[in-house]
């Protein structure tokens, strides 16, 4: 890790959005586990320093297009969990009012345009909004988050074509956390990923997604240059999920270890690494810190509750939003 | 006879096929060794290995359209598509290469393969994981379509399709996967174009596909107990449909709702209602009513979903307007 800068606000700023991050999922796990939550869901936690170190680069103009398993990037991008909760319930007050559900998660007013069921489905918008920028002389930038089983979507290879052609103002963000679903990366990439990028003249990084601090330093630099017209850029950010491909998915043995899942959780912990780095480097106490988690938790919880006594839609809503006005 | 799951049912019907038939192969994500996230695959990658039950990247248009050029060169391949939603990504291979190879080689090609995939809302899965697409695919000549409505009905359609020298895109409903009902032992196939009437009536015709049966049973048994005689009748395939079971219950009962869980615009009831009404017309006693999912994408919202499909309560309700004489505006 990089050595402290002055600016330790941002430091703590990145902790304070991964911890909300774990919260988050922790909280929905309990919702679904308790059955009180409708259908399924797919937990960010482990991922949280790709998510954050990438949107703490982002400013509310730049534009987001995130994946199924989306509340870290939601979270990120500056959603409030009230919302978010309410949203992952069905309720009225959520994001969506309850029509889209987890999977489906879009917080028009800090640039995220959704998450998205369809696996790569999201790489023809994002590319999109890219070109609406250029097009429309705006310098904000768009990061298109995906998984590494996105990367056998055909789509993403028209895509990146055409932005490469065009110098779009897009960042494609590879998480790759090792598997898609039940099966292991090797199994479904061939050759390199970075090298699928690289064979259109994009210019691509792989980065540890469990560093925090290297994948923000990282984004703020192609960020700025995707702003003069230097895009796109491709960065492959190394990472793990703890929990199952989704909250159902509990028994996983027959396709990883659980050395494995205790190795990453134990030993490489985004979490855990900023926080030993802002204490040795004298930018928080263990105190401050242990005060800030307990803030986050009770705000989960209360969001939780919040949402949880929140009243579905009406009926009438069913047919309103198929047309815009 | 005993009673297996709809799951059991369409692995059996596949590990038959492949054991009677080694060109048969199924390709798709995540079939092997997780056996789909449904689990209905689950054992078939132990006693076929790898070669014949193929787990494929994230990437359905490239692997349907393998499937049809290994269809069209001697293969028989059933491909395994996650969800029903996913047809969109490979309608290009599905409709305007499998489809059409046939006709367009003047009959010298042939692409015998079966498409698995799965439809139904009110599982929480919003609007990329609801929906039921097969009006769109029964809209495309060359296409063959099988609705299943239990295990029974998915067992031997499968072993139908799988042995039919078209595409045949077959819809399981993803909510009746552990749901069990009767299935002989010993082996049998359902024949295309021959429609199931589940129950005999006077009153009414209730027309209902693959989730919607149950559907159209639980309301023929409330109805019933009001004193009207509900016949309800599985068409069990789409494409080819046996019009003259349909026609034969509709001229005798003279009244009609078609039941499918598509949308009802353009959709697989407005086809079935339109053929009654143009050969039955004269044995009518009242419009054939169309009752489909609501025109809305399927919202996530538990409160607002419930209500976008027919229930047995619509169901019942419209029957008995229609048998009162009333007239109805579409449910
Ligand atoms: C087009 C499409 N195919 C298949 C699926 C089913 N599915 C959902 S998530 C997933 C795995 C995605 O893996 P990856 O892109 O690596 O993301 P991760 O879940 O690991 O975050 C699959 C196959 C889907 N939602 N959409
Ligand atoms: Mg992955």
């Amino acid at each position: 890790m990089p050595k402290a800068k002055t600016n330790t606000e941002d430091y703590l700023r990145m902790y304070r959005q991964m911890v909300r991050i774990r919260a988050f999922e922790d909280n929905a796990n309990q919702l679904y586990l308790s059955a009180k939550m409708p259908g399924l869901t797919h937990m960010y936690s482990g991922e949280e320093a790709v998510a954050v170190g990438i949107c703490e680069a982002l400013t509310d103009d730049d534009r987001i297009t995130s994946t199924h398993r989306g509340h870290g990037h939601c979270v990120a991008k500056g959603a409030e969990f009230k919302e978010m909760f309410c949203e992952l319930l069905g309720k009225a007050e959520g994001y969506c009012r309850g029509k889209g559900g987890s999977m489906h998660i879009a917080d028009q007013s800090h640039g995220n345009l959704g998450a998205n069921a369809i696996v790569g489905g999201s790489m023809g918008i994002a590319t999109g909004s890219a070109l609406r920028a250029k097009l429309q002389g705006s310098d904000d930038v768009t990061v298109c988050f995906f998984g590494d089983g996105a990367t056998a979507q055909g789509l993403m290879y028209e895509v990146m074509n055409m932005a490469a052609l065009w110098n779009l103002p897009v960042i494609y963000a590879c998480e790759n956390n090792g598997y898609s679903e039940y099966t292991k990366t090797e199994e479904i990439a061939a050759g390199s990923i970075t090298a699928r990028a690289e064979a259109f003249g994009i210019e691509a990084h792989q980065v540890d997604g469990q560093d925090v601090l290297a994948v923000n330093d990282l984004t703020q630099k192609l960020v700025a240059r995707a702003r003069k017209g230097e895009g796109p850029f491709f960065m492959e950010l190394m990472t793990y999920r703890y929990h199952g491909h989704h909250v159902g998915d509990i028994n996983r043995e027959y396709y990883r270890s659980k050395d494995e899942e205790k190795d990453w959780k134990e030993n490489r912990d985004p979490i855990i690494r900023l926080r030993s780095f802002l204490v040795s480097e004298g930018i928080a106490t263990e105190d401050e810190i242990e005060a800030m988690n307990a803030e986050i938790e009770k705000d989960a919880a209360e969001a939780v509750a919040y949402a949880e006594a929140a009243a579905y839609p009406p009926v009438n809503e069913v047919d309103m939003h198929v047309y815009a006005d | 006879m005993r009673n297996i799951t709809l799951s059991q049912a369409v692995n059996e019907a596949l590990a038959e096929e492949m054991r009677r038939d080694p060109k048969v192969f199924i390709i798709g994500e995540d079939v092997a060794e997780a056996g789909t996230p449904f689990k209905v695959l689950s054992g078939l990658v132990e006693e076929f290995g790898t070669d014949r039950v193929i787990d494929t990247p994230i990437a359905e248009p490239g692997f349907m359209g393998m499937a049809v050029g290994a269809a069209m060169t001697g293969a028989r391949p059933v491909v395994d598509l996650m969800f029903g939603d996913f047809i969109f990504l490979i309608m290009d291979q599905l409709c305007n290469q499998a489809a059409k190879t046939h006709y367009m080689s003047g009959g010298k090609l042939t692409v015998p393969l079966v498409l698995r995939t799965n439809l139904g809302a009110t599982r929480r899965s919003a609007a990329q994981h609801s929906q039921s697409l097969q009006a769109l695919v029964a809209h495309i000549p060359g296409l063959k379509v099988a609705m299943p409505s239990s295990a029974y009905e998915a067992k031997g359609l499968m072993k139908t399709a799988i042995r039919d020298n078209n595409p045949v895109v077959i819809f399981e409903d993803k909510l009746m996967y552990q749901d069990k009902a009767p299935v002989p032992e010993e082996e049998y196939l359902i024949p295309f174009g021959e429609a199931n009437v589940k129950r005999e009536g006077s009153d009414i015709t209730l027309i209902a596909t693959s989730s919607m049966v149950q559907v159209a049973e639980k309301a023929a048994e409330t109805l019933a107990t009001e004193g009207i005689s509900a016949e309800v009748i599985d068409p069990r395939t789409i494409v080819p449909l046996d019009e003259k079971t349909l026609l034969d219950s509709v001229r005798k009962t003279s009244r009609a709702i078609v039941i499918d869980e598509g949308h009802q615009s353009y959709g697989v009831t407005a086809e079935i209602a339109s053929r009654l009404n143009e050969k039955a017309f004269y044995h009518l006693d009242a419009p054939v009513l169309r009752m489909g999912a609501m025109d809305v994408p399927v919202p996530f919202s538990p409160a607002l979903e419930d209500i976008t499909v027919p229930t047995p309560e619509r169901v019942v309700e419209n029957a008995r307007k229609l048998c009162a004489g009333e007239l109805i505006h579409a449910a």
